[in-house]
C-alpha cells in the first residue's frame, strides 16, 4: 500500500500547505501561516485540523460487547452515559499501552477513535478479545475534522444550532446537508473545541464553511505544539507498548472499579505499580534557558547521575518558553526539582514543571 | 560590503575588508519555518570552511549552519539569540549570525552569487 491521502488533500494543497508523510499518510505540517501563527491563532481564535488519516471504530453493540471490551480497555462500561466519551488505552499483557483512544457510548454502539499509526494493529486486537457476533467497522467512508479555539463554539452553532450545548466530552448527531453526522466536544489541544464526523462527499463543503466563518487552518507542527503545552501525551512518544499507565501518570483514565478490582489484560503489573508505585514517571520538564531539549535528549541529577530521557520537546509559543516531557526515575520527580538536560554535549539547566504548561479553558 | 556569495547549504557571505558577515539564506528561513533558538559560536573560535558553526532551531527541529569560508570568529549577533523571530523578519541583512575573520578569500571563489543561488535553489527546491 502506497502513501494515503485524505479526502482534503486537493484542498490544503490549494491553501498553501506543505505536506510530510505521517502514519502512512500525506499530512500537511503546516499552511502559508507557519506553525507559530497557527498556534497562536488556535488559541486565541479557532482552527480546524483535518485529522482524518486517525481511525473512526464503530462496534455495534450485543449482549457481550462491554464485557469483551472490558478486558482490553480500562474504563468502567456502565458507567459511559450515551452521547458520552472517555479518554483511556488498549492495554498488553504486560500492562503495556497497544494506543490511547476517545470512546463515545452511541446509539447502537461505540465509536472509536484511534491513532492512524495504530489503527491496523489495534483492530486485530480488538477483533481477538471479541465474539463472533460482535461487529466491527472501520468507517473510512467518514472525515474527522477538529475545530478548536475560544471562537470554535459560536462558529459551530452558526452551522449546527444546539451544538454549545454540548458539555466537554459529550457529543451528539447533526444533520449536515442532508446527512447525519456526529459531533463530540473534545480535542486534543488544551482548547475548547469540538471533533466533527463528516462524510467524504461533504468534508470539503463543511470545510469550507469552516473557513468562511474564520477558522483557519493548522497543520500537524502546531497540532505538536499545542497538546505539548497542554501536556497531553502522543503516542509513540510518551506512550508505547512498554509503558504503563500508572508510569505516563494517567491513573485517572482507568475508572475507579477497574483500578480496585482489574480484570483486565496487564492487571497484574498495573495492580503492583498502583500499590507500590512506579520506578520512572512522565513528568514536564521547563528548560531555564532557551534551549530545546527534544526527543531523546538525556536526563540528569544535579549531582551528575542519568535519570531520564525526554520524549517530547519544542517550543512553546504561548508560553513563550521551550517546554519538553520526559520520564525520570521517580524520585526525582517533585515540581520544581532542578534537573540537567544534556544537548549537544553541553549541560543546561531545567526544572520539573506542573502539567499543563498552558491552562485549560474547557466547557463543563 | 562586497556582493553577497552563497553557499550549497543555503549560507549566504558577505566580505568587508577582511571580515566576512555569514547568515541563511531567507529561502532557508522560508524552509525552516519559524525560528524559536538559535545558538552562536563564541569570540576567538577558529573555524575550517564547512565546519558546523552555529544551530538554528524551529518548533519542528534543529539544524546546523556550517561557515562557508575560514577563519576567526569575530563577533556573534546577539540580538538574534534574544529575539530569534529577527532571523526570519530579515535573514539577509539584521538576521546575520556572525562575523569571521577570513582567512583565505580564495574560498569565496567556489561560492555562488546570487543569480546562481536563485537557480540552484530552483534546482534544488528542497
Amino acid at each position: 500500500m502506497g502513501v494515503q491521502k485524505t479526502t482534503l488533500y486537493d484542498f490544503h494543497k490549494n491553501l498553501g500547505a506543505k505536506f510530510v508523510p505521517f502514519a502512512g499518510y500525506e499530512m500537511p505540517i503546516q499552511y502559508r501561516d507557519g506553525i507559530v501563527k497557527e498556534h497562536i491563532n488556535t488559541r486565541q481564535s479557532s482552527g480546524f485540523f483535518d485529522v482524518s488519516h486517525m481511525g473512526q471504530l464503530f462496534l455495534s453493540k450485543n449482549k457481550s460487547l462491554e464485557e469483551c471490551l472490558e478486558k482490553i480497555i480500562p474504563l468502567d462500561f456502565k458507567e459511559i452515559k450515551i452521547n458520552q466519551s472517555k479518554y483511556s488505552f488498549l492495554i498488553n499483557d504486560k500492562g503495556g499501552v497497544i494506543d490511547d483512544l476517545i470512546i463515545t457510548r452511541v446509539e447502537g454502539g461505540f465509536n472509536i477513535i484511534l491513532n492512524a499509526a495504530c489503527k491496523e494493529n489495534d483492530i486485530k486486537e480488538i477483533a481477538k478479545c471479541l465474539n463472533s457476533e460482535n461487529k466491527y467497522e472501520l468507517r473510512n467512508d467518514l472525515s474527522l475534522i477538529a475545530l478548536q479555539g475560544p471562537k470554535s463554539e459560536t462558529i459551530l452553532e452558526s452551522i449546527f444550532e444546539g451544538v454549545s450545548q454540548l458539555k466537554f466530552m459529550n457529543g451528539g448527531s447533526f444533520e449536515f446537508q442532508g446527512r447525519k453526522i456526529y459531533i463530540t466536544r473534545s480535542g486534543y489541544t488544551g482548547e475548547d473545541g469540538f471533533e466533527i464526523s463528516v462524510p467524504n462527499k461533504n468534508v470539503e463543503n463543511f470545510t469550507k464553511l469552516l473557513s468562511n466563518e474564520g477558522a483557519k487552518p493548522v497543520g500537524l507542527g502546531a497540532r505538536d505544539t499545542l497538546r505539548l503545552e497542554a501536556g497531553l501525551c502522543l503516542y509513540g512518544h510518551e506512550l508505547n507498548q512498554d509503558i504503563n499507565p500508572i508510569q505516563a501518570n494517567l491513573k485517572w483514565a482507568i475508572s475507579k472499579r477497574r483500578r480496585e478490582e482489574g480484570g483486565f489484560k496487564g492487571w497484574e503489573k498495573i495492580k503492583n505499580d498502583l500499590q507500590n508505585g512506579v520506578s520512572k514517571i512522565r513528568v514536564g520538564i521547563k528548560p531555564t534557558g532557551r534551549i530545546i531539549a527534544r526527543e531523546g535528549t538525556k536526563i540528569f541529577s544535579s549531582s551528575g547521575e542519568e535519570i531520564g530521557v525526554i520524549t517530547s520537546g519544542t517550543f512553546g509559543p504561548s508560553v513563550n518558553s521551550p517546554v519538553a516531557m520526559g520520564y525520570i526515575k521517580s524520585k526525582f520527580s517533585e515540581i520544581n526539582n532542578k534537573i540537567l538536560l544534556e544537548v549537544r554535549g553541553k549541560k543546561h539547566e531545567a526544572v520539573v514543571s506542573k502539567l499543563p504548561f498552558y491552562k485549560k479553558s474547557y466547557v463543563k | 560590503m562586497s556582493e553577497k556569495k552563497y553557499s550549497k547549504k543555503h549560507e549566504w557571505v558577505s566580505l568587508n575588508g577582511d571580515s566576512a558577515t555569514v547568515g541563511i539564506s531567507r529561502h532557508a528561513t522560508e524552509m525552516l519555518g519559524d525560528i524559536v533558538f538559535v545558538e552562536l559560536p563564541e569570540k576567538g573560535k577558529s573555524l575550517n570552511k564547512d565546519d558546523k558553526a552555529a544551530v538554528v532551531e524551529s518548533t519542528k527541529a534543529a539544524s546546523d549552519v556550517y561557515t562557508p569560508v575560514s577563519g576567526e570568529i569575530l563577533e556573534s549577533n546577539q540580538p538574534i539569540v534574544d529575539d530569534p523571530s529577527g532571523v526570519n523578519k530579515d535573514p539577509e541583512n539584521n538576521g546575520w549570525f556572525f562575523k569571521i575573520k577570513i582567512k583565505n578569500k580564495s574560498e569565496l571563489d567556489s561560492l555562488m552569487n546570487q543569480s546562481d543561488y536563485e537557480k540552484f535553489v530552483k534546482e534544488n527546491p528542497n
